[in-house]
């Protein structure tokens, strides 16, 4: 639906969604509501000029953030962010909503790794456990297990960061993780509800 | 590195490999049908995978050999440091790495045919340690000598 629902302008900061045609919100995948401007959640259109098929809250399931302030193009129309992921892929982990595309934009800012990996979620005793395993570059190996180590310590600290859970890291030889085409499956659940 | 130098360094195969049974011979299958003769091995584990460190008698080969079938895998420059197979002769060595401040991050030895102990020792400053180790007339292992043992 890209060009006549929104368009990226030479700023590159955000896509401009045509307001006086669209009407986007940006809604908590769980509650239904609202999210604030500049939070991540739900996108959800509406079509404010179409007549034969129109579309009232269509849920379109991709994860977004809505930018209301005027663009350095000068357009006034709000933009969205990068899509960071899909609401259906969202797991909970001891009460934490985690998506799969923030542990890969994670991973994509550190050079030792590649955009390999796997979520496993895991429930040890009462406690809901998530483990990532990812592949790791050649050029990253060190036979001092010390390196090692370190490589490891900065992987769970970054994700700790942004996912406000601590997560184990597990490294994995380069191709040893199962490719697909397209959307690969990244989480396995291994939880018994 | 100046000239010579490359004459008292080996070069050991490092390995990244998964904590899960069947790694090894894969890696130990690879090493046979290239005719590759492994002259020391161990393993440091760490849970959920381990590095296997080796010496072999042709490491350029072996690591190419290795990283074609798709293994993580690196060469990594370490000292062979021949020692008489007596008792005294590893409170020698250390002593000597000890009084130049030479710190070792890993080491393993084995007995060799001709009665002689081979210690590898990996070190941060290898060119610092190759030209203490001489000072002290410590004898360094080569690549071409390891060849023959």
């Amino acid at each position: 639906m890209s060009g006549p629902l929104f368009t990226e302008c030479s700023e590159q900061c955000g896509i401009h969604i045509w307001a006086d045609k669209f009407l986007v919100e940006i809604l908590d995948p769980e509650t239904g509501e609202p999210v604030p401007d500049g939070e991540s959640g739900e996108l959800v259109i509406t079509t404010l000029t179409k007549e034969a098929l129109p579309l009232i809250r269509y849920r379109v399931r991709d994860l977004t953030r809505k930018l209301s302030e005027p663009c350095r193009c000068g357009r006034t129309h709000p933009r969205i962010t990068r899509i960071s992921g899909r609401s259906d892929d969202m797991i909970i982990v001891r009460g934490i909503n985690v998506f799969p595309g923030q542990i890969e934009s994670v991973l994509m800012k550190i050079p030792e790794v590649g955009n390999h990996f796997m979520i496993i979620v895991d429930r040890i005793g009462p406690l809901d456990s998530i483990k990532v395993q990812i592949e790791m570059h050649e050029s990253a190996f060190s036979d001092k297990m010390s390196d090692m180590m370190a490589l490891k310590k900065k992987i769970s600290g970054a994700l700790k960061s942004v996912l406000s859970l601590a997560v184990e890291v597990e490294l994995v030889e380069h191709g040893s993780l199962p490719r697909s085409e397209g959307k690969s499956k990244k989480v396995i659940d291994n939880r018994k509800i | 590195m100046g000239s010579g130098i490359e004459d008292k360094i080996i070069k050991q195969i490092s390995l990244f490999a998964e904590n899960k049974p069947g790694r090894l011979a894969n890696v130990a299958n690879k090493l046979k049908s290239a005719g590759i003769n492994i002259r020391a091995f161990t393993i440091a584990e760490s849970g959920d995978f381990g590095i296997i460190r080796m010496v072999v008698d042709k490491s350029d080969y072996a690591h190419k050999v290795l990283h074609d079938a798709g293994f993580t895998v690196s060469e990594t420059s370490v000292l062979g440091i021949e020692m008489e197979d007596v008792p005294g002769s590893m409170s020698r060595i250390a002593e000597v790495f000890g009084k130049a401040k030479i710190n070792l991050d890993y080491a393993y030895a084995f007995v060799t045919r001709d009665q002689k102990a081979l210690l590898i020792v990996r070190v941060n400053e290898i060119e610092k340690a190759v030209k203490t180790l001489e000072e002290d007339n410590i004898k360094l292992i080569g690549m071409k000598e390891l060849e023959k043992i």
